[in-house]
């Protein structure tokens, strides 16, 4: 799975880093960095910091597959 | 072909960001016929930004930036193979294989590239980069994981301060070089840009504005070794990447008829593609940075952005007008927005900040590192930018929206604004700078004030 954050949105609000320490931190004050591709075991956490957002910023989803349509 | 917009064959152009967010729109809007995206660089639709962030820094592999889907578009790809050429009187897409595909609607999101250093045998110098695609990402990060003695960076706007960042965050030594008088000075002008060059010293940036590079010197054997400036003086680096802006993919629509040109291709607000003549199509689409359209908000300026903001919020739109009937169209108004991290700070952008003659620090301080300076243009505010303050950024949106007086009443501020006196904006012509503008402003500049409406639905 992967995710992209839409950083303009984002606020720095962090609920996402506090919820998914492993996959989301801050850069400084409130730049957010993140590792695109959720290892398996993060995936829960990752649904969790995603709903807690409190903009919306995260999406979690299949990259494109070429092969199926 | 059927009359009914939702059926039909719809063909798109670019597999990124605009190309993926239209294909899933589309579906979302309700489209059931065949959905075909071409794109000739052999992934699926991967996002660029961590590639001078998190794959610099070596926090994520630039394999790994696939994009998630919203939703499967259900779209055949045809990724790997270019398009090179439009027949928009046949309605069909030439594809570098020799295939002709026939579109009833037809969707042009093909980008931009990295403009490359002028000299092709000096830019094909083993240690020579530029910064646009994964494959870039991934030969300049191994680059710099190898540790390179020193880096020079050609090119002081986002994207080259942000690759400076990254090496000075990994230790290693960077040389900057601007010929503008500071970083960032084209897409924030003279105040903000003074931070952007305190930022870089205070970092370690070997900082060098007001100079160009003649040449780029290579030690006989094909590897770089260093680079000649126009003061005389020279870098030794083993590492250079040219972030000079970027160039539209426009050129295999030479022969289309269509209005594409360098700035990109004209559209009206709705996103349909004007040809030659100035006269609107209505079965060709355009969205995201090969775009070109005009703003209500800016003078009617046509705008040429590369945001990824607005490559998302234009192939909503563009997806939107291709399966829905006239009345129903929707105009692009979002207002732009930008962000980037660099050295430690977050920076924001709203609205349009090169459309303005003057500047006033509307909270925060440069001293504090931590700022909303906004920028007014003919007395209504037109742009904020936040530096660590993007909370307060939607609030400034609002004022851009709603065309409010410039310098803004207190309800911006933390302190009494009667003290603070705006200084001119101090934005230069983007000729004189190493990099192209990442927001530019093309068109005929009117004077009219305008309040925009917002579409609903
Ligand atoms: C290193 C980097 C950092 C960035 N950081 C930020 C940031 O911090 N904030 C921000 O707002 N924006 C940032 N951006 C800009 C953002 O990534 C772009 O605005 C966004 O990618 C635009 O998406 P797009 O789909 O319009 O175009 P592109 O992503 O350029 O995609 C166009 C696609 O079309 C393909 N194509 C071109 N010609 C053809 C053809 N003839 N046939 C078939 N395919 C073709 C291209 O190869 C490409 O895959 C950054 C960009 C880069 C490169
Ligand atoms: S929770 Fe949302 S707003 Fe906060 S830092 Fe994470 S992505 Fe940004």
């Amino acid at each position: 799975m992967r995710i992209v954050v839409d950083l303009t949105r984002c606020q720095g609000y962090a609920q996402c880093v506090f919820l998914a320490p492993e996959v989301f931190r801050l850069h400084g004050e409130e730049g957010l960095l993140y590792a695109p591709a959720v290892p398996d075991e993060q995936l829960e956490r990752v649904r969790q910091a995603a709903a807690a957002c409190p903009v919306q910023a995260v999406l979690l989803g299949e990259e494109v597959n070429p092969g199926d349509r | 072909m059927t009359g009914d917009p939702g059926d039909g064959r719809i063909v798109v152009v670019g597999a990124s960001l605009a190309g993926l967010r239209a294909a899933e729109a589309l579906r979302e809007e309700g489209f059931t016929g065949s959905l075909t995206v071409v794109g000739d660089e052999p992934y699926p639709p991967y996002d660029r930004p961590p590639l001078s962030k998190q794959v610099l820094l070596g926090e994520a592999a630039a394999d790994s930036t696939g994009l998630p889907m919203r939703r499967n578009p259900e779209a055949e790809w045809r990724l790997g193979v270019r398009a090179t050429g439009l027949d928009p009187l046949r309605k069909r897409v030439t594809l570098a294989d020799g295939e002709s595909l026939p579109y009833d609607r037809l969707l042009i999101a093909t980008g931009t590239r990295a403009r490359p250093w002028r000299n092709p045998e000096e830019a094909a110098l083993d240690g020579v980069f530029t910064l646009r695609t994964r494959d870039d990402g991934a030969a300049l990060a191994e680059r710099l994981a190898a540790g390179p003695q020193r880096v020079l960076v050609i090119g002081g706007g986002f994207t080259g301060s942000e690759i400076a960042s990254a090496c000075r965050e990994r230790g290693l030594e960077v040389t900057v070089t601007e010929r503008g008088p500071a970083p960032l000075v084209g897409a924030l002008g003279g105040t903000l840009s003074k931070l952007a060059a305190a930022m870089q010293r205070n970092h370690g940036v070997d900082l060098r504005c007001g100079v160009t590079v003649t040449a780029l010197r290579g030690d006989g054997g094909g590897r770089f070794v260093g680079a000649d400036l126009s003061d005389g003086s020279r870098v030794e680096a083993d590492v250079c990447v040219a972030a000079l802006g970027a160039i539209r993919n426009v050129e295999w629509l030479a022969d289309s008829g269509l209005a594409a040109g360098p700035r990109g291709i004209s559209c009206d607000a709705g996103c349909r593609a004007f040809d030659m003549y100035g006269i609107v199509t209505d079965d060709v689409f355009v969205a995201g940075d090969v775009s070109r359209f005009p703003h209500p908000l800016f003078g009617y300026q046509m705008l040429s952005l590369e945001h990824w903001g607005n490559a998302v919020a234009q192939a909503a739109v563009a997806a939107h007008n291709m399966v829905s009937p006239g009345p129903l169209r929707r105009p692009h108004l979002a207002v732009p927005t930008f962000w980037s991290t660099q050295f430690g700070l977050n920076i924001k952008s709203v609205g349009v900040p090169t459309y303005s003659d003057h500047v006033v620090i509307a909270q925060g301080s440069l001293e504090a590192r931590r700022l909303a300076m906004v920028y007014g243009y003919q007395g209504r505010v037109t742009a904020a930018v936040t530096v660590d303050m993007a909370k307060s950024l939607p609030y400034y949106q609002h004022l851009i929206e709603t065309a409010a007086p410039f310098p803004p009443g207190s309800g911006a501020a933390d302190r009494p604004l009667a003290a603070e006196i705006p200084i001119p904006s101090d934005v230069p012509d983007p000729k004189g700078l190493s990099h192209g503008p990442t927001v530019a402003l093309t068109g005929y500049l009117p004077d009219r004030r305008l309040t925009v409406v917002h579409p609903t639905g």
